[in-house]
């Protein structure tokens, strides 16, 4: 029995909201790249549903870029960390308020 | 049918384990299940006939970003902490009113009429290419091979950009 | 000649520049000399002009000097032109025995003044002022219109306020001055009343022109009347009658030689020589001749009763000028025009002499001028006695001296008028010789009752202030035989003063003038009828021709000798006290102790006035002073608050609402920025939470509207 799309759908979308409250309300920084991790998965499941949906291999595509994105989006925001760990002594993102005003 | 069935026990398995990443007091603890929740929906991909493409997550996520969290982990000591302790204010009750809202959206698309997904389109393109890893290199290769290109430098400069950043400045 | 007449004027006022502005650095004689010599030959002046006027022939002795226009003629395009006033000056015998009284007494009293006036400080800024005096006289008298003659009306006023407050740092002169100004002024207003009603119903103010109109019959009589009332009045403030005569007597406080001249024998004459003049004017109004007539003959009698009280000796020869001059109104009342100027010049002549011996006693007496302090100055001072002597018999009716003649013309007009006034003006005379004759008494008779210190210090007078003093004695001798009536003979003698004033008075003089200014022809013959009918019409009044008439010879020569029988038994019965003159006088003063009570506070009428007048107005001074302070400042002390309250206003809206408006600006920022400021947490999360906000709302809207 195919799997309706708005099965997947609504799938995708609980997923990125769960990946959205961790984003928004854990304060350790490392926790926040998880959840954006899982944002973007979600994201991707998306793009497939709709692939295989449409029978349009650009959706695959698109989710094979969205995963090149999401490692070097990684990488550089875990670098980020290391440095400010470096210089705030702290990944809790409460104390990192120097834009504060 | 069966398809069917192993979508949903995997979608239940990916949702439980993405709510515990973000509610994790420790943070391996949070890795730990952010690897389920990535084979999870490896599995998914494999239900949807996107093959290479859960190869691909495997491959990049659980075996990449994964180990840079964990390297990171590694580096940073941390004190395990929670959530935060939920206090009743005016902003948290309006941000709970709109999550509630969310949810509303969710079960509305999720129990609206939709056409199936089916074995369409997808099924004789792969036919016609001769599964799906061709398919793919074949798109890719072809009508994409800009974007693969860009996307290729894009790692280039994300690499330097971590190192940059990482190193110790003096 | 005519068209130097202007010259005559003019010299004393050259004399009043020099003096006045350089007086006070040149030395005393420079000053005599310039003040006595500018008036000296305004003198010779005055009898060269009138020398030619008397070569004229009788009927056209009138000489004019228009000198140049004072106030343009205006053509108004169809209408009659407007006011229009020239300097003219004019020469008739009227005018000619005034100018000769006025420059030859001036003169007289001039060098008189040298003497009395030598030890006093401002002897230049005296001679100055007299100077002024006589060039304002002179304009007065030989003005040709009454604008001009205003001019020296009001000038000889001024100078009479500067010369009685000459010594303006003792308080009673400086207060006589000013009452003599505005009593003056009083009778001004009047005159100028009178004036412009002439210059509204004749349009010119030219003697010439409005006696014609007169004569011509122009004018109803009501308004004729009204406004010879009117310059009556005037001339009652200039001339001191009742009720305006009551700055007379304190005007004695002035220098003596200018109570001699200007309040005895010039300036107090003004009124005289005004009501003369307009002569035929008058004659058309019988009643308000008849009034002043009544004003006169009061006047008379009423200052003569004060005189006879007062023991100032020159508050009795003041009382007595108001007197006099009552004599001069009656005159003119009952239509004796000749007769008063002819009295006028007599008393001209002994009342000049009269004050200038009693200023030689005062200052003989180092100016005691009390007569009660006096006695016995007959052997110290025979000059100044014989001197007096004199001027007593002029002033008595002494007959064959000038008073008899002048005095006895009037009292026979007057019975001819009304017996009754006759009555009144006879006692009048009698009182007259009466208090003459005390005044030689206490002054001169009897025992000295002089303190020694004054005594010691008696002296003569110098020369300079005897010859005057003997010229007036000799013309108050025989100055009446000018005019010596025609019962007596007079139409024997070459020159009276009669013959010589009448065409001045007659109407018919001015009724020629308008016949040769109208067209010729009709118009001369209307004139002509119409001065007939005018001279007609004044010798059937009461107040007869201005020329006398031959009435019953014997009524004349029986009043004569009743008038001067009167005067010589009074003048016989003082002498004959001579040492007992004192005791007798303190008897009657025990004797009528109430009413010389009366007559020694002058019937208390400065007093009447100042209640009636004076204090009321004083009291409207201080109601407008009140007006002043408390409305007028009142209006300002209120615009002030308002203007304070509306700073207040201003500061309270400064305060509140335009710094108030900066200020909600600035809280508005601090409060928004406060709220908004909660939203830069520094925390990307709350940053992101934003996004997903924002990002719930687009979604909201697109579906909303797909």
């Amino acid at each position: 029995m195919p799997i309706p799309v708005n099965h997947l759908l609504s799938f995708s979308l609980v997923l990125f909201i769960i990946g959205m409250i961790g984003v928004l309300t854990r304060r350790n920084a490392i926790i926040v790249l998880m959840g954006i991790e899982l944002m973007l998965n979600a994201a991707n499941v998306n793009f497939v549903a709709f692939s295989r949906m449409h029978g349009d291999l650009a959706g695959q595509i698109f989710a094979v870029f969205n995963i090149v994105i999401a490692a070097g989006e990684v990488a550089v925001g875990l670098a980020i960390i290391i440095a400010l760990y470096r210089n705030k002594d702290t990944i809790n993102v409460d104390e990192i308020s120097i834009m504060k005003g | 049918m069966f398809e069917a069935w192993v979508f949903y026990i995997l979608g239940t398995i990916l949702l439980l384990s993405g709510v515990l990443v973000i509610t994790a007091r420790n943070p391996v603890h949070g890795v730990l299940f952010l690897v389920l929740a990535f084979f999870c929906v490896a599995g998914i991909y494999v239900i949807l006939s996107a093959e290479f493409l859960a190869a691909v997550q495997i491959l990049v996520y659980a075996g990449g970003i994964l180990v840079l969290f964990l390297f990171v982990i590694m580096l940073v000591p941390l004190e395990p902490e929670g959530m935060r302790k939920p206090v009743r204010t005016a902003r948290n009750v309006a941000w709970s009113l709109l999550s509630a809202l969310l949810v509303a959206g969710v079960l509305m698309t999720f129990f609206r009429g939709a056409q199936p997904v089916g074995q369409g389109g997808t099924v004789d393109t792969l036919v016609a290419y001769g599964g799906n890893i061709e398919a793919v290199g074949m798109e890719l290769y072809r009508r994409y091979l800009l974007p693969f290109e860009i996307a290729s430098i894009l790692l280039l400069v994300a690499m330097i950009g971590a190192v940059v950043l990482a190193r110790r400045q003096v | 000649m005519s068209d130097f007449l202007w010259l005559i004027p003019i010299f004393p006022a050259i004399g009043f520049l020099v003096n006045g502005l350089a007086g006070r650095r040149i030395s005393k004689r420079a000053v005599s000399a310039v003040a006595c010599g500018v008036v000296l030959v305004s003198f010779v002046l005055s009898c060269a002009a009138v020398v030619q006027l008397a070569t004229m022939p009788s009927d056209g002795r009138y000489m004019e000097n228009r000198v140049a226009p004072w106030v343009p003629a205006v053509e108004d395009g169809g209408g009659a032109p407007g006011l229009a006033i020239d300097w003219l000056f004019v020469l008739d015998p009227l005018s000619a025995v005034m100018i000769l009284i006025v420059t030859g007494v001036g003169s007289l009293i001039h060098i008189y003044s040298v003497g009395y006036m030598w030890e006093e400080a401002g002897y230049w800024r005296y001679f100055a002022y007299l100077n002024l005096f006589m060039a304002m006289m002179l304009t007065l008298v030989l003005g040709g219109s009454l604008a001009v003659m205003f001019v020296g009306w009001e000038g000889v006023g001024l100078c009479s306020y500067l010369l009685i407050g000459f010594f303006y740092w003792k308080q009673d002169c400086a207060d006589a001055g000013r009452k003599a100004f505005i009593t003056n002024r009083i009778g001004d207003l009047a005159f100028v009343i009178g004036a412009l009603t002439l210059f509204a119903s004749f349009g010119t103010l030219e003697f010439r022109g409005i006696l014609s109109a007169v004569v011509a019959g122009q004018g109803s009589v009501f308004l004729l009347t009204a406004v010879a009332l009117c310059l009556f009045v005037g001339a009652c403030g200039k001339s001191a009658q009742i009720p305006l005569y009551v700055w007379l007597p304190d005007a004695m406080a002035g220098p003596t030689p200018v109570s001699a001249l200007i309040h005895a024998a010039t300036m107090v004459t003004a009124g005289v020589y005004m009501v003369c003049r307009l002569a035929p004017l008058y004659m058309q109004a019988p009643l308000a001749l008849t009034i002043i007539a009544i004003v006169g003959c009061a006047t008379a009698i009423f200052a003569a009763t004060i005189g006879l009280a007062q023991n100032d000796i020159k508050k009795v020869l003041a009382y007595s000028t108001v007197s006099q001059l009552g004599y001069m109104f009656l005159a003119a009342g009952v239509g004796a025009f000749g007769a008063a100027i002819f009295h006028l010049m007599t008393h001209a002549f002994f009342k000049a002499l009269l004050f200038l011996g009693s200023g030689a006693v005062i200052h003989a007496l180092h100016h005691e001028q009390d007569m009660m302090k006096m006695g016995g100055l007959r052997k110290l001072l025979p000059v100044t006695y014989a001197v007096f002597l004199c001027g007593w018999v002029a002033i008595a009716g002494v007959p064959l001296t000038a008073g008899f003649f002048s005095k006895d013309e009037i009292l026979w007009r007057t019975f001819l008028f009304s017996p009754v006034m006759w009555g009144i003006a006879a006692f009048t005379a009698l009182l007259t010789a009466f208090y003459m004759t005390r005044l030689m008494g206490l002054t001169f008779w009897g025992k000295s009752r002089m303190d020694h210190h004054t005594e010691a210090h008696v002296h003569e007078v110098p020369g300079v202030m005897k010859w005057p003093l003997m010229i007036l004695a000799g013309l108050a001798l025989v100055g009446g035989f000018l005019s010596i009536p025609a019962a007596l003979g007079g139409s024997a003698m070459p020159f009276t003063l009669e013959r010589w004033l009448e065409p001045v008075f007659e109407p018919g003089t001015y009724a020629t003038a308008a016949g040769g200014h109208a067209a010729i022809g009709e118009h001369a013959a209307a004139a002509g009828d119409a001065a007939s009918a005018a001279h007609e019409a004044a010798a059937a009044t009461p107040h007869g021709s201005p020329h006398g008439e031959e009435h019953s010879l014997a009524l004349e020569y029986g009043l004569m000798a009743f008038s001067s029988v009167l005067a010589i038994f009074v003048l016989w019965w003082g002498y004959g006290l001579y040492d007992r003159m004192p005791q007798k006088l303190a008897a009657w003063k025990a004797r009528f102790a109430s009413v010389h009570e009366v007559l020694a506070n002058k019937y208390w009428v400065d007093e009447l006035y100042d209640a009636l007048v004076i204090q009321n107005f004083y009291r409207l001074c201080r109601a407008a002073l009140a007006f002043d302070v408390r409305v007028v400042d009142g209006v300002v002390h209120m615009v002030r608050n308002v203007t304070v309250g509306t700073s207040y206003l201003s500061v309270f809206w400064d305060t509140w609402v335009v710094d108030g408006l900066v200020n909600l600006l600035a809280k508005v920022v601090r409060v928004a920025s406060r709220g908004l400021r909660r939203f830069q947490t520094g925390v990307p999360q709350s940053y992101a939470t934003v996004m997903v906000f924002g990002l719930f709302v687009l979604i909201c809207v697109y579906m909303y509207l797909s």
